[in-house]
């Protein structure tokens, strides 16, 4: 525990803040962060539509994330509980989307492959901030100060919309991404292949196979 | 007869409960977990579930942002009767689903799967599903809500008797490092195990098996109950924890239900009930009282029945 640093990062971060990032740390986020997600990449990147958000002015951390919240009659909103969705579902939008909105933090559950990481995060800047659990859905709900705006309710549903939080040392959330491009899950992935050989002794494989199966078991099925 | 506001009512009461409150059962796993744990990451990770725990009763929001799918079993003693029917009875409990989602709120996450409709309340077709239960006596109905969520940690297969207790052993480790890996799974969870039935039958076992029984409950079967700890430990031993993250807390608990196969098979699932395991219960008599708990107590003697009809004198014996 008192080996991991605690870091306070602005939402529109500077070059040298991400850059002293290292793997493991411990972040909570100050300033305006946006969720954009499947709904949100394919009607900014696919319809063209225009985001109506100035990015990355406003905001550099992009969540992949649908917040438990409503919206009211009288238009003002609640926000319960927010946590992050399974990125690596978005590989496919995240380079064009980071190119047209400078995003430097994505935040969401799990991460992406370093593969991801050394093609597209590291030369547009940006690195990758995991959620802690994954469900501390209500910790970071008490880290948003307001909602301040919800774009496309209408034409995404609640879940897809694009909600932008004004954040108040929202967190925990952990860095899994940093500048080489290097990745936290691989790192440990990789620790506790040690064990695979010792663990799976004596099973045996299933009679029936599947179709493009791996037996390797240090292989990931993202 | 059991009115059918006082119904609607306790749904609704158990939708809140279940997406804020972590059941005792399951949180007395995670302390003892956060205990043992010595993975610095890992640890980390299990202390902040626990303040995040508290923050959720605390400001009575959801745990988890993710509310998972909403869905319904249903339990009625032989005797129990509920005004208006069965068809009040689903209408309640949608309305109930419907009306927490806006009051929690919960994530609406019900969408159609071609069309990714979202009426934003958490119904549709087929949502939420509302499962039976049935007990030989009792007037009595047990209402239990569970919010899984569902995306990654539960996996299917066919294995065959050949296959014996080392492939189901595999096919467990299998699913726990593809889906325990980055922490898709949201571990330390309460693994659920499915053997035998058909094809739905068998998921629909292993999700009842992680759902449905409370962390440190055994399989009545002697045999399948030292099954249980003994895939607890194996669980615990793969050296992963919570986000994947190097550690040794995996499996909370191992729950394993069984159900008769075809011959020539050994069907098997696995199932993750997460770290924010919601589920919630209630008992409701035709006099309005209501009783709440956190073990929805499914998996009783009847409904484990072998034989072709249920002698009441062997109920008694139970």
């Amino acid at each position: 525990m008192s080996g991991l640093r605690e870091v306070v990062l602005s939402t529109t971060p500077t070059a040298e803040a991400i850059a002293d990032l290292r793997l493991g740390d411990i972040v909570y986020l100050d300033g305006l962060m946006y969720t954009a997600r499947e709904g949100v990449y394919m009607r900014a990147l696919e319809g063209q539509a225009n985001i109506p958000m100035e990015l990355p002015s406003q905001s550099a951390a992009n969540f992949h994330c649908s917040p438990a919240a409503r919206i009211n009659p009288d238009g003002t909103f609640d926000m319960g509980a927010v946590t992050a969705t399974a990125s690596f579902r978005f590989a496919k939008w995240l380079p064009e989307w980071m190119a047209k909105t400078g995003a430097k933090l994505i935040v969401g559950k799990g991460g992406m492959t370093s593969k991801d990481y050394k093609e597209y995060f590291v030369p547009n800047g940006a690195v990758y901030l995991s959620t802690v659990g994954y469900g501390t859905g209500a910790l970071l709900g008490r880290g948003v100060e307001k909602v301040e705006a919800v774009h496309w309710n209408e034409e995404l549903g609640l879940a897809q919309a694009m909600w932008v939080l004004k954040c108040r040392r929202m967190g925990p959330f952990i860095v899994a991404s940093d500048f080489n491009g290097d990745c936290l899950f691989e790192r440990e992935n990789a620790k506790i292949a040690g064990n695979i050989e010792r663990l799976y002794e004596g099973t045996k494989p299933a009679t029936l196979k599947r179709y493009g199966e791996s037996d390797d078991r240090s292989d990931e099925v993202i | 007869m059991i009115p059918i506001n006082l119904i609607q009512a306790t749904a609704e009461t158990l939708m809140d409960k279940a997406a804020i409150e972590i059941p005792q059962d399951y949180l007395m796993g995670l302390e003892e977990a956060a205990k043992t744990e010595d993975g610095d990451l890992s640890s980390f990770v299990l202390k902040a579930m626990l303040k995040n725990y508290e923050a959720a009763k605390e400001d009575r929001r959801a745990m988890c942002g993710d509310t998972g799918v909403p869905r319904w079993f249903v339990k009625m003693g032989n005797d129990a009767s509920v005004e208006g029917g069965m068809i009040a009875l689903e209408a309640a409990l949608r309305r109930a689903t419907a009306n927490a989602t806006n009051g929690v709120p919960l994530r609406p996450n019900r969408v159609h799967p071609l069309w990714r409709t979202d009426h934003n309340n958490n119904v549709g077709i087929g949502a939420p599903e509302i499962e039976y239960g049935f007990e030989p006596s009792g007037d009595w109905i047990d209402l239990i809500t569970v919010h899984k969520g569902g995306l990654f940690g539960s996996d299917y297969r066919m294995l065959f008797p050949s296959d014996g207790v080392q492939g189901i052993k595999r096919f467990y480790l299998d699913s726990l490092m593809a889906f325990g890996k980055r922490g898709l799974a949201c571990q330390p969870a309460i693994i659920g195990i499915g053997l035998g039935g058909s094809k739905d039958i068998c998921m629909t076992l292993g999700k009842r098996a992680s759902t449905l029984r409370i962390v440190g409950s055994r399989n009545a079967d002697p045999k399948i109950a030292e099954m249980e700890d003994e895939f607890k430990e194996l669980g615990n031993s793969i050296g992963m924890g919570a986000m994947g993250f190097v550690g040794k807390n995996m499996v909370i608990d191992c729950n394993i239900e069984v159900g008769y196969c075809h011959t020539g098979g050994m069907p098997m699932s696995v199932h993750a009930f997460c770290l924010s395991s919601r589920r919630a219960v209630a008992r409701i008599y035709p006099d309005g009282r209501v009783e709440h708990r956190t073990d929805p107590d499914w998996f009783t003697p009847y409904q484990c029945r072998e034989t072709v009809d249920w002698d009441p004198m062997q109920e008694a014996v139970e």
